[in-house]
Order: C-alpha cells, then structure tokens, then sequence
C-alpha cells in the first residue's frame, strides 16, 4: 500500500503518527484527522464553487454568441476574485422590517444544504466521506432543508416580491420532489441498494445504469433540473413580475451565498447524474489509482453540469400553471409508471446473462417511452378535435 | 464523560430548549422553526442510535415535507403572531391529562430502564439495515403497514372531496 493506490488511509495513518508522536490520545488524534478532512473537503468544494462562477459566465457566453469574462487572467479564469471582492465590500443591508435571525440563517442554511450533499459522494474508490446506506434518502433530506432555507429567506425579507417568489419555488421543489424520489428508486431497484458506493460497484461490473435505464436518467435529470430551479423552471425570478424573488433584498455576501449554492447545487446535481447513471468514478485504471478515479468522476459531473447549463441557456421560462401541470399529470405518473415496468422487467430479467438483460431493460424504456408518446399525441389530437367542432 | 454521552447531553438540551420554544413563541412561524430544529436534533440522535433511516425518514418527513406545509399555511393566512392568552381555566382538563401522561411516561422509563426491549425481531440489524428492514415490514408487520396506507390513502381522497368544487344541480 503506497500514497497512489490508497491516498487517504496513508494521509490518516501519516497524521496520527505524527499526533500520536506529539503526546495525544489515539481517540482524540482520530476525532481530530476526521475534522481536518471535513474542513479539507468543504475547502476544497468552496475553492471550486469560485471557479464555477467563471465556467458558469464562460459558458453562457459562449452560448450567446460572446466572449464573457477576459481580462483578469488567461482566458479571464480570475473573474471571480474581483467579484467576490465587489460582493465584500458592497454595504450589508437588512431591510428595516426585517426578522434578523432569520432572515440572517437563510443564505447560510442554503449553502449548508448542498455542501452536506458531498458527504455522501464517492469521489473515487476508497476516497469518499460515509458509506451511507440511505444516503439517497439523505439526498432527498437534504434538498428538504433547501427548501426551508428558501421559505425562510422569502418570509423574513418583509417583502411581497420576496415572499410570491419563494411560495413560487416552494411550489416547485416540493412537486418535483416526488418524480426524483420515485426516479432515486430506478438506480435502488437495479442495484439493490440505496448506497452510493454499492451503486457505482455496481455499473463496475455490469455496465453503466444509463444503458440499462435511459429514461430514467432522463427523469432524474429534468426533476434536478425542477429542484434547482433553474430555467426553464425558474419561476422564482421572474424580473418582470417578481423582480429576484426570494432572495431580493440580499446584498452583498449574503446574496453571494445564495448564488454559490445554487451554482454548487447545479454541479452536484451533475456528480449525483455521474454517480447514479454513468458509472461514477470508474473508468481505465480507476480501481488502481484512485485519483484517476477523482478525476473521471469530476470530468463526468463537469459533463452533467454542461448539460443543465446547456438546458438553462436554451430554453425560455414556462407559466407557473403549466410547469405544476407538467409536473402532476405528465413528470408523476410516467415516473411511477417506469418505476412499475423498471421493477417487473428487472425481476423478470435478473437471472440471464448480460446480453439479455441490458437489451430488455433498454427496450422496456423504449416501450415506455413509446406509450407516453402515444398517449400524448392521443390526447392532443381528441383536444385539438374538440376545438375544432366548437 | 464519552464523546457519546456528550453528544446525547447537548441534543437533548437542544430538542428540550426548542420543545419549550415551540409551545411558549409568540410567533406562529418562530415557533414552526423551534420545531424543526427539535426535529433535526432527534434524527440526530437516532444516528447515535444507528438508525440512519429512521433518522432521515424523520428529517425528509417531518422537518422537510409537513413543516414546509405549515410555514407555507402559516405565510399564506397571515398568522405570523399569536394570540398571547393564556387562561387555566379553559385548559384545565388538558393539563390534567398532559400530567396523566407525563407522570405514565416516567413511570414507565425508571420501571424498563436497563432492560432490553423485548421486541420479535433483532432490533440492531433491522434498524440498521433498511433492506433488514423492510423484510420485516412487509412480512411479519404487512397488515398494519397496508392499514396505514388505507388510513393515508382516505385522508388524501378527504382532501380532493373538500377541495373539489360542487356543480349545482339544476332541478
């Protein structure tokens, strides 16, 4: 065992020599390395939340036909040092009938509720935080206390715009909860496990969830995309109704905090697509040297962040009542209807070899898929009927 | 003292400090949050128990889903602050009952303290496990769970009857 096949363990065992060495106590030494890795770890995420802010203006200006950020630095990669700077120094603002506490608390537990995410993701094979067993449900916890975070802010800015926005993304993110907890359950029933770890183990053997489950990938990705609320569910800002909505009257770090959330959040929503449906960090000579692994799991989850923002700079906002309808009578029950004909096919399909099962789950997402369409245009063609014969 | 024992001390003088913020704030939404930091800090707890389901059952449903839903009623009607009565006499027979259960409870606690629960399955793996489980739920314990659901399910067509606008009939 050396620093490349099992990094982590050799870093622990190094520092507990050392701590050991200066007089302390093996339990205290422990407690102690599992605080530093803790606060290495969210270092690490925040140093590359800065760098998103520069990928996110890059890319939304290479969508829009521009050059986005510059000057500072080679292709501009130190933008966000000015703007972090900006937002510091800007005047820290509580409206007048503001509640402080709370209205303090939001931004806080905003950003809290996403670096809690990164607990659970297995960067690579033997490098991750817990090993948790529900840690699926632990990423539907999570984003409940998002949400609160989100009614908190909207409520104790004292302001109307404040509060309609966040009953807006509230809306949201408690409908679309239910189409991605019912898709989590795709990669649970394939694999058996609600543990991230035993998931991506899982596609090392096999192959990849995605193959197995195309539409089910495509489920999860449009309900994060919803739970992120970003275009085109992105109701919560709405600048000619609502103006930014929950978080209007933030200024300066405060917004700040709230704009990294919601960037980190968009990527971790990337890694939890990288995690679920595309193997995680495997890939040729992931198993030996984990910080390939690191590495291929970053480039995936880099490629799953590409697509949501290749979706929000692409498609326009939808009407409130149209995205809930969206949501109940379309994202729902084509949820659960998957997740029956996922269950049944994988049952059905579990003992025959490989060249069996992959084929048959795929068609069976076809066949869904199919249906759905069908049914669409069924309906579409019977409303367009009844109009005509008004 | 254990690093366990310290934990358990500071969370449950957390959950008591907020239960008793929840019942004595003023404001409704105040009183709403007490709430679901006693939430957080019982799934807490249940980690040390080695429970991670039961705990992120009790985070995702209750400090998640139902107190979303109260802050959200609770914003929507406009009543933040509560009315600041409080009358004896209009609530006796509750203390006294409050008290009845109160003074069971401790009973109870000093009368199976130390002993294991004698419950029909291996508490340790079932709790631990959620795949250990769920076997147990819909094997030895089907009927209550299915009764649930039913219970669940008459709640949730209650709400679209309620909610359901009714066509006048015309005679």
């Amino acid at each position: 065992m050396n620093f490349w096949t099992d990094p982590i363990h050799v870093i622990y065992q190094g520092l507990m020599q050392t701590f050991t060495g200066w007089g302390m106590a093996a339990e205290v030494a422990g407690i102690l390395i599992n605080l530093l890795g803790i606060v290495l770890m969210i270092t690490a995420i925040m140093v590359l939340d800065i760098f998103l802010v520069w990928i996110e203006r890059k890319v939304v200006a290479r969508f829009q036909d521009r050059l986005g950020p510059n000057r500072v630095g080679p292709w501009g990669i130190f933008q966000p040092f000015p703007d972090i700077i900006k937002l510091v120094l800007k005047e820290d603002i509580t409206p007048a009938g503001a509640d402080k506490w709370v209205f303090n608390l939001a931004p806080i537990l905003s950003l809290a509720s996403v670096i809690f995410l990164w607990a659970v993701v297995p960067l690579a094979s033997r490098i991750y935080g817990v090993d948790l067993n529900v840690a699926l449900l632990y990423l539907v916890a999570s984003g409940s206390i998002g949400t609160l975070s989100i009614i908190m802010a909207g409520w104790s800015s004292n302001n109307k715009y404040a509060l309609v926005g966040a009953y807006r993304m509230v809306a949201n993110m408690v409908s679309y909860e239910i189409p991605l907890a019912a898709s989590l359950l795709i990669p649970t029933i394939l694999s058996g496990s609600m543990s991230l770890t035993n998931i991506v183990n899982q596609q090392a053997h096999g192959v990849w969830f995605f193959f197995v489950s195309p539409l089910g990938a495509l489920l999860f990705l449009v309900a994060a995309i919803a739970e992120l609320g970003r275009s085109p569910f992105d109701l919560n800002e709405g600048e000619s109704e609502i103006v930014a909505g929950f978080h209007i009257e933030y200024t300066g770090m405060k917004f700040g905090l709230f704009y990294a959330g919601e960037l980190l959040h968009a990527f971790t929503f990337g890694g939890f697509v990288a995690a679920l449906f595309f193997g995680g960090w495997h890939g040729p000579w992931a198993e030996e040297y984990p910080l390939l692994g690191a590495f291929y799991f970053v480039a995936k989850a880099m490629l799953g962040y590409w697509i949501i923002m290749w979706i929000k700079y692409t498609v326009p906002r939808i009407r409130i009542d149209h995205m809930l309808a969206f949501n109940w009578k379309f994202l729902t029950p084509l949820a659960f209807a998957l997740l029956i004909v996922t269950a049944l096919t994988h049952r059905f399909l579990m003992d025959f070899p490989t060249w069996v099962y992959v084929p048959g789950m795929f068609l069976s997402n076809v066949l869904v898929a199919w249906a759905t369409l069908e049914i669409l245009r069924g309906n579409a063609r019977r409303e367009r009927l009844a109009a005509e014969a008004h | 003292m254990t690093l366990e024992l310290f934990l358990f001390f500071t969370l449950a003088l957390i959950a008591l400090v907020t239960a008793g913020g929840m019942v004595f704030s003023k404001s409704a939404v105040y009183a709403a949050l007490n709430l679901v930091t006693n939430f957080l800090s019982v799934a807490i707890l249940y980690l040390l128990l080695d429970a991670p389901f039961i705990a992120l059952a009790q985070v995702t449903v209750y400090a998640g889903a139902i107190m979303v839903l109260f802050l959200f009623v609770i914003m929507l009607l406009g009543v933040e602050t509560l009315r600041a009565e409080f009358d004896w006499k209009k609530i006796w027979l509750q203390a006294v009952l409050a008290l009845a259960l109160l003074v069971e409870g401790f009973v109870m606690l000093f009368q199976r303290m130390g002993q294991a629960a004698n419950l029909p399955f291996n508490t340790a793996s079932v709790l631990t496990n959620p795949s250990e489980m769920a076997k147990v739920l819909f094997t030895d314990y089907l009927l209550p769970f299915e009764l649930t659901s039913i219970l669940l399910l008459v709640a949730m067509i209650g709400a679209i009857v309620l909610t359901k606008q009714v066509k006048k009939r015309s005679l």
